[in-house]
């Protein structure tokens, strides 16, 4: 039985870290939640949606059209007196930042908790921006869960606070929370049973200057809150000289540097789990007597900014003369330097040995050297690209012809998601710009509305099926308004499928994989008065030549290139078997320039070194068969699955 | 349990879609199941898509670990691809380090477009033979095919391990957690791939 739906106070499991927040949830009592699916966060909600965890825990789970949609919706079931969840990628806090800044001066009702988590190191982003400075911004509580363990404690708590301050609650998780997995000890579980009403007297209002003091009230109530929290704690000998004063991650890194170095019984470490407010009597506190502070986060010197500036009150008086380390003084850095790229163990012994004047050597320098030559001289790089059957290469692949073809000098305005890698070589570089959801259908807006200026090259704005209800809209809906000229691509792969086949409005099924209404993206496309074309990117020829027709249009037009996204299929029905055949494929001798391996760039497609042939990887290979469509020689032939079966 | 204190750090590696996550998995479900604490760090995401994958799976006694292993201190790596089995070991072996190898390469795709080079895999055996203690080469994928799944080549290495004697699990551990870990439906197969491991690995 999945460990989330355990009722067994105590027992010990092994969870993620976006499961501990939904179990921490779910312990509290949360009966709605509410996100737009994004890495690292996507496994919160798709835990919550699962519908045997919906299901026995009664709640309502929600993949909202984006981040602003699903916050306010949350707050919503929060004004009706629910406690509401509502979970993003940093990204998505920009989406709902409008909402966020009014919410928080409203006030709420239910216990609303925002977890942000956000991605140091960009490991599934297109940036590594800390969120955290949202939370000053807004005025709002912010918590910072150092182990998964924390990471369910701290939500459960989250919870408690936001009711008791009458305002939604922060959590920032990071990557290596969100995604890491570790033990816990499960909690009971709180079977609240609320029946929401909105009353007579409920009015969750954001008015000026007047609301805006009733915050700064509560901040200072959640100071208050967090100086007595016991998940800020100080370990370490009393009177030593040098502090480290860490949250999220850099917690474990410390300890773990300090007992490789072996001073554990020299240096202390303030772990701080509430990092907006401060709590400040704490910090100072603990810092009497200390000469040196190192500070350990993840991205920016967010906690090392803030607490520089409250001690910089107390120094002098209650605190002698403070030696800072930490992202300032360039002592906490990557192999990209201080505040770029995510922190490790590593980094965390260097800065300490640094400091303390203490030789470490992770390998000797003669085993360093001989591994870094390893690395240069026998590992190729390993590029991010389109899965093996993934429809968007295809995708690409017709678009890099329409416009070759058509020959003006056209060019494609991209955005992310999956088909983000289409600025790099799998999509063979014909992403020209990548910014955030839906931006490739704005700035096309700009780009497609330039004639009077003597602008005559075709613009084509990229955005897949889940972008197109998250962001593109209200830039179509300009196009058509504003008069702009450009052509649409909707890379419709029918699932969400960077961060996990989420489904969205136009498949027809809700989180719980329910039936539900479904918004066809042709149907608004044409409602909003767009000439629209469907087809099947794998058949190549007829992609190319529709979309080659859409770019001579007068006005702005719609092609939906629809395929299946190839994992989703793949985890769906048997793969055709697909070889190539070697008496045909003539390989150098072609012409083709190896044009299956080098040139269309599928990871399944292979080079048999020793017979001079293409060859497919068996394993890689989903079976979809588009390289048999592509092949001059038509060497590459296709045994359908049902023939493979008799 | 040795070097480093109290714990044991080991490192599954591989490229995105070779199954890692679920190794990484059928490994700590199994620590836990002998009173462990387990920390395991996976990379995600656009992983996913070919890119190289590692999960950092930290067992200890007293206290939780952080989720990242530090540099030169793995115990142990199990390869689920050669080429990013030495990849690791660059990073976090030493001397004393333990692997084993799946010997399936799969291309990166700058070698598919002939950009650079994939060396024999007998040479990238031997490079890392130079940099660890053992080097155990498990026929993962071939082993997988030979009962009717490649994709199983991942259950298949962690079986290796479960046999290699090299963590302070019992294998017997690993092998009744495996239902804790896979969906009914697939088990029998998985079963069949964990032994072969096993028995591969004692050979």
């Amino acid at each position: 039985m999945l460990s989330i739906l355990l009722d067994e106070p105590g027992k010990r499991v092994l969870m993620m870290g976006n499961e501990a927040i939904a179990r921490g949830a779910i312990e509290a009592g949360m009966k709605f939640c509410a996100a737009y699916p994004g890495s690292p966060s996507s496994e919160i909600i798709g835990t919550l949606a699962r519908p045997d965890v919906a299901e026995n825990f009664g709640h309502h789970a929600e993949w909202s059209t984006n981040e602003v949609v699903a916050l306010e919706a949350a707050a919503g079931a929060s004004f009706g007196g629910l406690r509401a969840l509502c979970a993003m990628k940093q990204n998505g806090i920009n989406v709902a930042s409008d909402f966020l800044m009014s919410v928080v001066m409203s006030g709420c009702k239910g216990g609303l908790v925002l977890v942000v988590a956000d991605d140091p190191g960009a490991h599934c982003s297109n940036n590594e921006m800390d969120s955290r400075a949202y939370a000053r911004l807004l005025d709002a509580p912010l918590l910072e869960p150092a182990t998964i363990e924390e990471s369910k404690e701290m939500t459960r708590w989250a919870f408690e606070l936001s009711e008791e301050l009458e305002m939604p609650c922060m959590i920032r998780s990071v990557t290596r929370i969100s995604h890491a997995r570790g033990d816990l000890s499960l909690g009971p579980i709180n079977r609240l049973q609320r029946t929401p009403r909105f009353e007579a007297y409920d009015r969750f209002l954001s008015l000026g200057t007047v609301t805006h003091s009733v915050l700064h009230g509560k901040l200072e109530k959640a100071r208050d809150i967090f100086e007595k929290s016991q998940f800020n704690q100080y370990v370490g000998p009393s009177g030593a000289e040098l502090v480290i004063i860490t949250c999220g991650t850099g917690w474990l890194f410390s300890r773990e540097a300090l007992r490789t170095l072996g001073l554990e019984d020299k240096v202390g470490i303030l772990k701080l789990a509430t990092t907006w407010p401060l709590p400040n009597r704490f910090i100072v506190d603990h810092l009497k007597g200390v000469k040196q502070v190192l500070f350990v986060e993840e991205i920016d010197p967010f906690m090392e900014q803030n607490v520089k500036s409250l001690l910089a009150d107390y120094i002098g008086s209650e605190l002698e003369v403070i030696k800072f380390f930490g992202k300032g003084s360039g002592h906490v850095r990557s192999r990209f330097g201080p505040a770029l790229g995510e922190i490790d163990p590593d980094i965390v012994i260097r800065a300490v040995a640094e400091i303390k004047g203490v030789d470490y050597q992770a390998q000797t320098p003669e085993y360093a050297e001989r591994a870094s030559t390893l690395l240069s001289e026998y590992t190729a790089s390993r590029d991010l690209a389109f899965c093996a059957g993934c429809p968007h290469r295809a995708s690409y692949w017709v678009m890099k012809n329409a416009l070759a073809l058509d020959g003006r000098g056209g060019f494609v305005l991209g955005d992310i998601g999956c088909y983000g890698m289409g600025a790099g070589r799998s999509g063979y570089f014909i992403n020209r710009t990548l910014h955030c959801m839906g931006s490739g259908a704005g700035v096309a807006c700009g780009l497609g509305n330039l004639a009077k200026f003597e602008f005559d090259q075709p613009v084509v704005a990229v955005m897949g099926d889940s972008t197109f209800f998250h962001a593109a809209l209200p830039a179509l809906i300009n196009a058509r308004y504003n008069g702009a000229k450009f052509t649409s691509v909707v890379l419709d792969n029918s699932a969400t499928a960077m961060t996990g086949f989420q489904p969205h409005p136009g498949i027809g099924l809700n989180a719980m994989g329910n039936p539900a209404t479904q918004v066809l993206i042709e149907d608004v496309c044409k409602g909003l008065g767009f000439h629209v074309e469907i087809r099947d990117p794998f058949k190549v020829d007829e992609a190319v030549e529709a979309l080659h027709d859409l770019m001579q249009r007068e006005e702005s037009s719609v092609l939906i290139l629809r395929h299946t996204c190839g994992l989703v299929e793949s985890r769906k029905k048997k793969k055709d078997r697909i070889s190539v055949n070697a008496e045909k494929c003539l390989g150098d001798e072609c012409g083709c320039a190896r044009f299956c391996t080098r040139v269309f760039g599928c990871p399944a497609l292979i080079w048999n070194e020793k017979e001079k042939h293409a060859s497919v990887d068996e394993v890689v290979c989903t079976g979809c068969g588009v390289c048999a469509y592509l092949c001059p020689q038509s060497a590459i032939e296709v045994e359908k699955a049902e023939e493979l079966q008799r | 349990m040795k070097q480093n204190g109290d714990c044991l750090n080991v490192i599954i590696t591989g490229v995105g879609g070779q199954g890692n996550i679920l190794a990484s998995h059928i490994l700590a479900t199994a620590a836990i199941a002998e009173g462990f604490h387990v920390t395991i760090g996976e990379t995600y995401g656009q992983s996913q898509r070919g890119g190289s994958v590692m999960s950092h799976v930290r067992l200890s006694k007293g206290e939780s670990l952080g989720a990242l292993i530090p540099r030169g201190k793995a115990h142990v790596i199990v390869g689920l691809e050669p080429m990013e089995t030495l990849r690791v070991a660059a990073d976090y072996a030493n001397p004393g380090t333990k692997t084993i190898v799946n010997p399936r390469p799969n291309y990166p795709l700058m070698v598919l477009y002939g950009a650079q080079e994939y060396p024999p895999v007998e040479t990238l055996l031997a490079r890392l033979g130079e940099m660890v203690e053992v080097v155990k080469v498990v026929e993962g994928t071939e082993l997988a095919k030979g009962i009717g799944e490649a994709m199983a080549s991942n259950v298949v290495m962690v079986g290796a391990l479960a046999g290699s004697g090299w963590t302070p699990i019992p294998t017997d551990t690993f092998i009744s957690v495996l239902k804790e870990v896979i969906p009914q439906k697939i088990l029998a197969l998985n079963q069949r791939a964990l032994k072969l491991g096993i028995e591969s690995i004692r050979k």
